[in-house]
């Protein structure tokens, strides 16, 4: 189209909306959340500016490093689980097959659920005298009382909050990774084959470098994922016990909203949009050098 | 005698098979539970299969609070309002970005993406704050406008793309016949385009439907929860003294059947969008 005067004012026009919209819903909250993260403000009285006092504060406070290790914990668990289980579920479902097809739309099913809804369903299966995940383990003769998985110990609320989780999103990596495996061209690996490699060696040495942008970009959705975990802890555990599951954003939610330390609020949903901003960065750069 | 390559055949489907239904078992499980009678959805320990079929989970489900219709309404309101929402915005501006000469072309479409790397989770209190000073809060549109602005990037991306590959020679075609530009957006770039505008819709409705976080700040009065925040507060609150597990699993069978419907008729949709979102 000719660079004119009023082609260029149309093409603005049909912007403008959606500009005016993420300029007022996300960039102006931006803002605020950085003038918010410098002042203490309680709703009731008039913020007040402290400079850099919420990030000092949010620093020296164990609430924060108990909530933002234990998200990193969590993350570490089941990050490795999502990429290698959803790997290996691409292996078995990628080649063209009826059942392997069906499986995999199967497994994608729970992706497409809620996560507060699939929690509430695990919720449930987890529950001491109502679940049937101690009624299996019982029956098997595997424990000889009921396990109090959620919200007595943070371990093990994690384990059975993760098992729930990996249910969850594991086909979301594995659709992802089929894609890449099946762009594998054909060719490719039945070279390796006439060298007479092994299925695995040709899976390490062929597949495998060829879908390692894939398997980068899983991980950093994975790995944002699990930073940003709530809905999940939330429901099943409420942060218990003594808010040792609480995650980070589930600290923030507390802070901000029950406890309405607006600006202390903010510096906390400042710290944890840098830590997943650097993530990305990390990923960024690993999956350039993957590529060079 | 079988042979080798038959033998490994059916161990990869009866593996197959096995992990297709250890998938499904927590959600048949669910909708089992869902029609046991009263007394049995709350045994310790728990029956494995119903031993009798009732709809009475169902029947307080439907009068729980301000009942089913109301959350099944909210919940389906929001979604509508977030997929209008985001095709409104996001089919003009992947249109204007993609044939264009606006000025500043690629930091506009930055800015526009801008909410990929800033997560609504990080923003929710300085909206709160805003949405309550304009009348959003404890408002369906309010919400609608929260799950727009997390489904924004993601639409405008794939429809950009979309729009950029329709041919220009028919585009051309269409200005030499006198056509103005939003006939041409009509009759040339929406029918071709029309897969990706699924995609977007089905996105759009799919994460407002199962949005938690926001719909748990944003909304203060029980009338206008969504159905999974009024299910996570009747995981504790019920008329049954304890946690009414029957009723709680009519629940969650009830919020996944509108997925998975989609999921199951738009799936071939569903899988493009995933590809094409992935590779940006």
């Amino acid at each position: 189209m000719q660079r004119t005067r009023s082609n260029r004012l149309t093409g603005l026009a049909y912007v403008a909306p959606a500009l005016v919209f993420v300029l007022v819903f996300t960039v102006y909250p931006l803002g605020r959340m950085v003038w918010m993260s410098l002042h203490n403000w309680s709703l009731i009285a008039e913020p007040r500016f402290i400079g850099l006092d919420n990030f000092r504060q949010a620093f020296s406070d164990r609430q924060f490093w108990t909530s933002f290790l234990f998200t990193l914990k969590y993350t570490a668990l089941i990050t490795p689980v999502l990429i290698i289980g959803g790997y290996l579920l691409a292996l078995l479902t990628a080649p063209v097959s009826r059942v392997r097809a069906f499986t995999r739309t199967v497994i994608f099913v729970p992706v497409v659920i809620g996560l507060g809804v699939s929690s509430l369903l695990w919720y449930w299966l987890f529950s001491t005298d109502f679940g049937v995940i101690n009624r299996i383990l019982l029956d098997l003769g595997l424990i000889d009382q009921p396990v109090l998985w959620l919200g007595v110990d943070a371990g093990t609320s994690n384990f059975a909050i993760s098992t729930s989780v990996v249910w969850k999103v594991i086909g979301f990596g594995m659709i992802l990774f089929v894609g890449a495996i099946q762009a594998v061209p054909a060719e490719i690996t039945e070279a390796s084959l006439v060298d007479g490699a092994g299925y695995w060696q040709r899976i390490g040495r062929v597949v495998l470098p060829l879908t390692m942008r894939t398997v980068l970009l899983v991980t950093l959705v994975s790995v944002i994922g699990s930073l940003l975990a709530f809905d999940q802890f939330y429901i099943m555990t409420a942060g218990q016990p003594q808010n040792e599951t609480a995650t980070s954003v589930f600290f923030v939610y507390l802070n901000s909203f029950p406890y309405l330390k607006l600006g202390y609020g903010a510096a906390l949903s400042l710290i944890l949009a840098v830590t997943i901003l650097a993530f990305t960065i990390v990923q960024l750069v690993l999956t350039r050098r993957s590529e060079s | 005698m079988t042979t080798a390559p038959a033998r490994t055949g059916y161990l990869i489907a009866a593996a197959c098979l096995t992990i297709a239904t250890v998938m499904l078992l927590p959600l048949a499980y669910s909708m089992l539970a869902s029609i046991k009678p009263t007394a049995e959805a709350a045994a310790t320990p728990p029956t494995y299969l119903p031993h009798g079929v009732s709809l009475d989970s169902y029947r307080r489900l439907w009068d729980y609070q301000e009942g089913l219709l109301t959350y099944l309404g909210n919940s389906f309101g929001t979604a509508v309002l977030t997929i209008v929402l985001t095709l409104l915005l996001t089919v003009p501006a992947a249109y204007g970005l993609a044939r264009f000469p606006i000025p500043a072309r690629e930091p506009i479409f930055v800015v526009l993406l801008l909410a990929l790397i800033v997560p609504y989770q990080a923003l929710l209190t300085p909206m709160f704050l805003m949405f309550a000073k304009i009348g959003l809060t404890n408002s369906l549109l309010g919400l609608a406008v929260l799950h727009t602005t997390i489904q924004l990037p993601f639409s405008l991306y794939i429809l950009r793309n979309t729009f950029a590959a329709v041919p220009r020679e028919i585009e051309e075609a269409a200005v030499m016949d006198g056509a103005g530009s939003l006939q041409i957006l009509r009759r040339v770039f929406l029918p071709p385009t029309v897969p990706a505008v699924v995609t977007v819709t089905l996105f759009a409705f799919i994460t407002s439907w199962n949005e938690f976080l926001g719909a748990l700040v944003m909304m203060s009065s029980s009338a206008k929860f969504t159905l999974p925040v009024i299910l996570a507060t009747a995981r504790t609150e019920t008329s049954l003294g304890g946690t009414d597990w029957g009723m709680l699993q009519a629940g969650v069978t009830i919020s996944i059947i509108p997925c998975v419907l989609v999921y199951l008729l738009l799936q071939r949709y569903y899988m493009a969008g995933l590809m094409s979102g992935a590779v940006k």
